[in-house]
């Protein structure tokens, strides 16, 4: 009975862990797996160079300090020579230099800054959404993405990735809607499939690492801290052990 | 003559005795019950959680921004650019959520084995309310960080206050300082959050305590140990809080720590249940989310408050069974009428009514971290309503049962002999 209530009581923990709260996609579209790992440092530096050459013309990063990247390997002069663009010093942060009212024109909504976007959306869905644009003349932009429905973003990586088209078949069966996704390719770009995936790959790593850029050192200091409350355990149970010996 | 550290506490018992009487009649002359099993660590626990967020809270002040257009991207500088903030940062919202674990735990224990009984009700209303403002405490501080959540959770919660006939609307102004959640709230709730509350928190918490150690522990087995005392007036099954319980608890301590930081560092958002993906989002008065959702911890009553149809298009019903849901706890003592306190020695009819109503909490608890359609529609036979509703609504019927039910199964129960003494 005792064992069993207190099972019970850690059922929810456990429930918390292997079922996250629902990130929602908003159409459906089956996210696939980012292949992301947070200690590759050659890919974390490809995708900053992605970020700062791509995604920097409209977003920012304005929580990111420039000198923060030499976390992941790149010395202060490699900063100053391949990422900072504006004439920026590397202990600002990663502005971009488009205004808001200016995006708002463009895009009809401001480009959102990025530096917590992969806490937020998660890096399954960036991973997903940035490989799934395709070519849609019924929007402003032409774009169109099959995870974000008529998002104002146009395909930023287009020129790797060329020009893509989809055909969504929408199947009713019992009130329930299916979806069938017809990828085309109509132009091609300069990278294949795999190097393009690959590139989204180093982004979305980048983008998560840069969404909390102390979780490896966190990590590492947490196995010290409960190496050492284990330790203090063993040693608080003897004491404890010692002053109940007379209690009957 | 005595070592250096006995001459000084000589020197101050001779000018202040007080201290010394209270240390005696709080620590090592409070005879504690020998028998405290595992459900006693959590009200030591809650006191170290307290403790935990006001040390924590202070450092987070030196460096937060109470600004709407400042707040979201002080707590990044927070993760960022203060040194060894992170750590502070996760430690307040991890301790955020693990205090209602313990509190959640602490209250299950008194219901276990009948601690809110005669003759200690008041210390369960002391403790009510210090739920209550824990739950005010925990509302407040989680619009701090300005994200998406922050904002909406906020708008929803001060709207409730709205459908207050008469009053209402002026009511919902006189919260937020404004029509909408702005700036004006803001300021008010980090006031709320960083002072006014934790005050009273601290006021109840030492009531709370006076209050227990004047009657004397329960223990597991539901006995009064004062019935039985030795001939120096002792209690035969007590032992002096300080050295027991206290060496004890520490033991205890380390391992709720070592639950605490595998949290805090290997999974600070837990899912997105301690920390909400959405609340990532700076917060946006123009753009509602398609799914606002509580805290975990005020899930349960949430699924009542969504549970109550609306009438004559007003959700005051829903705002007054969830205000209900919570103030029914203050007249538990009164409606348990079975004498025996401990679940040990109590009979089948009570032991149901806890089993169900623990599965109704947690039931209610996860409904109200989904999206109504979570479980899709009934057929057009039960006019295509939403199954999570209707579940939601049998199991808040299920949960007021328990309270206004239990007059008459706790009066009809069987219960077993209690002992004299209690058992190891």
């Amino acid at each position: 009975m005792k064992k069993l209530l207190i099972a019970l009581m850690f059922a929810p923990f456990v429930a918390f862990v292997a079922a996250p709260a629902a990130i929602a996609s908003e159409a459906g579209y089956r996210l696939d797996r980012a292949p992301i790992d947070p200690n590759d440092v050659v890919s974390l530096q490809s995708g900053a160079r992605t970020f700062a050459n791509y995604c920097m013309n409209c977003h920012g990063a304005q929580f990111l300090r420039y000198n923060r990247l030499a976390d992941i390997g790149l010395t202060e002069a490699q900063i100053k020579d391949n990422l900072l663009f504006a004439g920026d010093k590397v202990g600002e942060t990663m502005k971009t230099a488009m205004t808001a009212k200016d995006g708002k024109v463009w895009f009809g909504v401001a480009p959102p800054d990025l530096s917590v976007v992969a806490r937020s959306r998660g890096g399954d869905w960036l991973y997903t959404y940035l490989r799934t644009f395709y070519r849609d003349p019924g929007t402003a932009s032409g774009w169109n993405n099959a995870v974000f429905p008529n998002v104002g973003m146009p395909h930023a990586l287009w020129t790797l990735q060329g020009e893509r088209g989809l055909e969504i078949a929408t199947k009713k069966e019992g009130g329930h809607e299916t979806h069938e996704y017809k990828w085309s390719q109509v132009s091609a770009g300069r990278q294949s499939t795999t190097q393009y995936d690959t590139t989204v790959r180093d982004l979305v790593n980048y983008l998560v690492w840069m969404g909390e850029p102390t979780a490896n050192s966190r990590k590492k200091i947490g196995v010290v801290v409960l190496y050492f409350l284990g330790v203090l355990f063993v040693l608080a149970y003897a004491m404890k052990r010692e002053f109940w010996k007379d209690v009957h | 003559m005595a070592t250096p550290i006995a001459a000084v506490w000589n020197w101050i018992d001779e000018r202040m005795p007080t201290l010394g009487e209270e240390y005696r009649k709080h620590m090592s002359e409070y005879y504690a019950p020998k028998n405290f099993n595992f459900w006693y660590y959590f009200g030591a626990l809650s006191i170290l959680v307290l403790v935990i967020q006001i040390v924590s809270g202070i450092f987070l002040t030196m460096n937060y921004k109470p600004d709407a257009a400042l707040a979201f991207g002080s707590v990044e500088y927070i993760m960022r650019d203060v040194p060894g903030g992170w750590l502070i940062r996760y430690i307040h919202s991890t301790g955020a959520s693990m205090f209602f674990v313990v509190v959640y735990l602490h209250m299950f224990r008194a219901l276990l084995y009948g601690s809110y009984k005669k003759p200690r009700e008041l210390v369960w209303i002391f403790g009510v309310i210090i739920y209550l403002s824990l739950m005010a405490e925990a509302f407040f501080g989680y619009l701090l960080p300005w994200g998406q959540m922050s904002y909406w959770g906020a708008q929803v919660i001060v709207n409730l206050f709205s459908s207050v006939p008469f009053i209402g609307p002026d009511l919902s102004i006189l919260i937020r300082g404004d029509y909408v959640v702005s700036d004006a709230t803001l300021n008010r709730f980090f006031a709320l959050h960083v002072i006014a509350v934790p005050l009273v928190l601290i006021g109840l918490v030492a009531a709370h305590i006076l209050a227990l150690h004047d009657v004397g522990s329960n223990n597991p087995d539901g006995v009064d140990i004062k019935k039985n005392k030795d001939a120096n007036g002792r209690p035969l099954d007590g032992i002096p809080f300080h050295p027991y319980y206290t060496v004890k608890d520490v033991a205890g301590a380390i391992i709720f720590l070592a639950v605490f930081c595998a949290i805090l560092f290997f999974v600070p958002e837990m899912g997105g249940y301690f920390l909400e993906y959405n609340n990532f989002v700076p917060a946006d008065p123009l753009k509602t989310p398609l799914h606002i959702a509580p805290v975990w911890y005020f899930t349960p009553y949430y699924s009542i408050l969504r549970a109550v149809p609306p009438l004559f298009n007003s959700q005051f019903p829903g705002v007054m069974a969830m205000g209900l849901a919570t103030m029914i706890l203050f007249l538990l003592p009164w409606l348990d009428r079975d004498p025996v306190k401990s679940i040990r020695y109590r009979g089948g009819y009570f032991k149901s009514a806890l089993a169900i109503f623990v599965v109704t909490f947690f039931v209610l608890g996860y409904l109200g971290t989904e999206p109504t359609n979570v479980w899709g529609q009934f057929g057009a036979w039960m006019g295509n309503a939403d199954r999570a509703t209707v579940a939601a609504r049998v199991f808040t019927l299920l949960y007021f049962a328990f309270f206004i039910l239990m007059p008459w199964y706790t009066a009809m129960d069987k219960s077993k002999p209690v002992p004299d003494r209690v058992t190891m």
